[in-house]
C-alpha cells in the first residue's frame, strides 16, 4: 500500500502575525514558516502505518513556491521514502491545488491520501474534500482515530456532536486532526539521511492546471481591538462588577 | 439569483444554527431556497418551512441519507444547484465535511466561514484563526458559501409557511459506511450555544479539580468549556474544547480560569460579550482580552466565586 501524504508551508503556528499596513496581506517577509501543524500529524500517521507493516511506501507532496521544498524535506527526515514539489507562486486556492493533487494521483496512484485537516494560514477546511471529490474517492474529514483494515480504514472523526466511525474503502483520502497523534521530532541523522532522499520537482503550468485564483482579496485588516479591561481585586468585587455593571449575572 | 441553504439537522429536529444561516442567506438575496435531505425528516421539512425567511423548502428523503454521509449528499446538490447563484451552509463539521465537495464538482472556488456578507459576490471571514479579517470578491457565476452560525443573528423560527417540494434521490455511494455516532449528552446548556460559558486551563492541574468549575456553571446554568492544554492533559473530554481546533464561542459572559491564553484559544472566545479571566499570572495573554480580570489562585478564587454567587439573591438564567 502506498500512502501521498501532502503537506504545506505556513507562517509558524507560534508567530503572532501581523498585517501590511496598506491592508494587501500579511507580512511573511523574515518569519519563520514551518509545516502546517495537522500536515505534521498526516505524516505522522503515514510513517506509523508504514512502520507497522501496512504500507510499502510514504511519498510527501507539497503545492507552493521555491521555500516550500523545505516542507517536503522535514517530511522526509520523519520517515517518507520520497518527495515531490509542484512549483508554483502566489496564493494558490484549495481548488486549483486539489487539481493539482489530482494529477499527482494520477501519477502515483496512491492507495490512500492523507493532509491535515485545514492549513493555518487561510483556514479553508477545503482540499481534503475537493481532492476526493474530483477523484469520486471516499472521504474521512478531521480523522482522530484510524484503524487499517484490509482495503478498508475505520476512521474515527471528531464532529461537533461529539465522535463519529465510518469505514472507508481504498483508495481514498483523510484529513487528519491534531489529536490524531503525537508528531516526532526529526533526529539529527535522520536530517542527514533526508538530505539524501530525491524530491521530483514539477511545475503546476506542466501539470495543465490553471492555478490563477477566482477569489479576489480585496484588502486584509485587524480585527477590531477589545477595549481595555480592568483589574479586580477580590472575587467580591468581581461578581458585583458582572452583576451590577455589566449585568451579567 | 437566489440562494440554495442546505439546512443542517438529525432527522428529528433542525440544528439551532441553521436559523443563524438562514439570516446570512437572506442578506445575500431574498429568495432563500432550503434543502433538507435526511431520512424520516419530514418534520424538519415543517420547522424549515415556517422560518420566514424561506420561500420555498426541497426535502429528500432516503435511507442512505439518515447519516448525513458528504459522499451521498453532494451528487443531488450539485444537481439542484444549477438553479440556484449560491449554495450556503452553516461552517460546522457538517457543512465543512461537505461544501468542499460540492464545491469542487461545480468547479467553484469556496469561500469558508464568513463572518460578513457585504454583497452577494463580497464577503468577509477571518483567516489566521481570526488574527486578519480578508474582505474577499468571488469572479465565480456559482457560489458555494459556508457560515460561522455565531457571527448572524438566528432567524424568527415561527411565522413562515413556505412550500415544500421533494426532489429525487440520488444513488447511494457504496465505498463510505456510517458504523456509530458517540454523541455526549448533557444537561447544561450547549457549549456551542449557552449564554455563560464557564472554562478550565491548564492550570487547574488535574480533572478532579474540574469539579469547582462544575459547582459554578451548575448555580450560572452555563455550559463548561476548556482549552487545548486542558483537553490535550485528559483533564476532560475533547468536545468541550474551545479555540480555533474547537468550538467558537460567543456567549454572554466567558469565565476562563486557569487558562494562559494562547492565541488558538483566544481564537475560540474573543468575540464574546463579557470575558473575565482567572489567573494566578498577572502577565498571562488572556488578561489583554479580559473585561474584568483577577490575579488570584485560582483554588482560593473558585470555592469563594461560589460563596459570593449564594448571596446573591437572584442569578439570571
Amino acid at each position: 500500500m502506498k500512502i501521498l501524504v501532502a503537506v504545506k508551508r505556513v507562517i509558524d503556528y507560534n508567530v503572532q502575525i501581523r498585517v501590511k499596513e496598506d491592508g494587501s496581506g500579511i507580512v511573511t517577509d523574515n518569519v519563520k514558516m514551518s509545516t502546517n501543524p495537522p500536515d505534521d500529524n498526516a505524516i505522522e500517521e503515514a510513517v506509523k502505518i508504514k512502520e507497522a507493516g501496512k504500507a510499502t511506501e510514504v511519498v510527501a507532496v507539497t503545492v507552493g513556491e521555491e521555500k516550500a521544498q523545505e516542507t517536503v524535506r522535514k517530511a522526509l527526515a520523519v520517515g517518507a521514502d520520497r518527495g515531490i514539489h509542484v512549483k508554483a507562486d502566489g496564493i494558490i486556492e484549495p481548488l486549483a491545488v486539489s487539481k493539482i493533487l489530482q494529477k499527482i494521483v494520477d501519477k502515483e496512484k496512491p492507495d490512500l491520501v492523507f493532509m491535515g485537516k485545514q492549513a493555518i494560514d487561510d483556514d479553508c477546511n477545503q482540499t481534503g474534500q475537493m481532492l476526493s471529490s474530483l477523484l469520486d474517492w471516499p472521504q474521512a474529514t478531521f480523522a482522530s482515530k484510524i484503524n487499517v483494515k484490509d482495503r478498508k480504514l475505520e476512521v474515527v472523526r471528531e464532529i461537533d456532536e461529539g465522535l463519529e466511525t465510518i469505514e472507508i474503502a481504498t483508495p481514498a483520502i483523510v484529513t487528519c486532526d491534531l489529536r490524531l497523534n503525537e508528531p516526532r521530532y526529526a533526529s539529527l541523522p535522520n536530517i542527514m539521511k533526508a538530505k539524501k532522499k530525491p524530491i521530483e520537482q514539477l511545475n503546476a503550468s506542466d501539470l495543465g492546471v490553471d492555478v490563477v485564483p477566482k477569489i479576489q482579496q480585496i484588502k486584509v485588516e485587524e480585527p477590531p481591538k477589545r477595549k481595555a479591561g480592568i483589574k479586580v481585586s477580590s472575587v467580591a468585587e468581581l461578581v458585583q462588577k458582572l452583576k451590577n455593571e455589566a449585568k451579567v449575572i | 439569483m437566489s440562494v440554495l441553504l442546505i439546512a443542517e439537522h438529525n432527522n428529528k429536529e433542525l440544528k439551532a444554527f441553521t436559523l443563524n444561516a438562514v439570516t446570512a442567506a437572506s442578506q445575500i438575496d431574498t429568495d432563500v431556497h432550503a434543502l433538507v435531505i435526511g431520512n424520516n425528516c419530514a418534520d424538519v421539512a415543517k420547522a424549515v418551512s415556517q422560518l420566514p425567511p424561506v420561500k420555498k423548502v426541497i426535502s429528500i428523503e432516503a435511507a442512505h441519507y439518515e447519516n448525513f454521509i458528504a459522499e451521498n449528499f453532494a451528487p443531488v446538490v450539485t444537481k439542484l444547484a444549477q438553479n440556484y447563484s449560491h449554495i450556503v451552509c452553516s461552517a460546522n463539521t457538517f457543512g465543512k465535511n461537505l461544501m468542499p465537495r460540492i464545491a469542487a464538482k461545480l468547479d467553484t472556488s469556496q469561500i469558508s466561514d464568513i463572518i460578513k456578507v457585504q454583497s452577494p459576490d463580497t464577503f468577509v471571514r477571518p483567516i489566521y484563526a481570526g488574527n486578519a479579517f480578508a474582505t474577499v470578491k468571488t469572479s465565480d457565476s456559482k457560489k458555494c458559501v459556508t457560515i460561522r452560525p455565531t457571527s448572524f443573528d438566528p432567524c424568527e423560527s415561527s411565522g413562515g409557511s413556505a412550500p415544500i417540494e421533494s426532489a429525487e434521490v440520488g444513488e447511494e455511494f457504496v465505498l463510505t459506511k456510517f458504523i456509530k455516532r458517540e454523541e455526549i449528552k448533557s444537561d447544561r446548556p450547549e457549549l456551542g450555544t449557552a449564554r455563560i460559558v464557564v472554562s478550565g486551563g491548564r492550570g487547574m492541574q488535574n480533572g478532579d479539580n474540574f469539579k469547582l468549575i462544575t459547582a459554578i456553571a451548575d448555580k450560572l446554568n452555563a455550559a463548561i468549556g476548556a482549552s487545548r492544554a486542558a483537553v490535550d492533559a485528559g483533564y476532560i473530554s475533547n468536545d468541550h474544547q474551545v479555540g480555533q481546533t474547537g468550538k467558537v464561542v460567543v456567549p454572554d459572559l466567558y469565565i476562563a480560569v486557569g487558562i494562559s491564553g494562547a492565541i488558538q484559544h483566544l481564537a475560540g472566545m474573543k468575540e464574546s460579550k463579557v470575558i473575565v479571566a482567572i489567573n494566578k499570572d498577572g502577565e498571562a495573554p488572556i488578561f489583554s482580552v479580559a473585561d474584568y480580570g483577577l490575579e488570584a489562585d485560582l483554588f482560593e478564587a473558585l470555592p469563594q466565586f461560589l460563596e459570593e454567587l449564594n448571596k446573591l439573591n437572584t442569578i439570571q438564567k
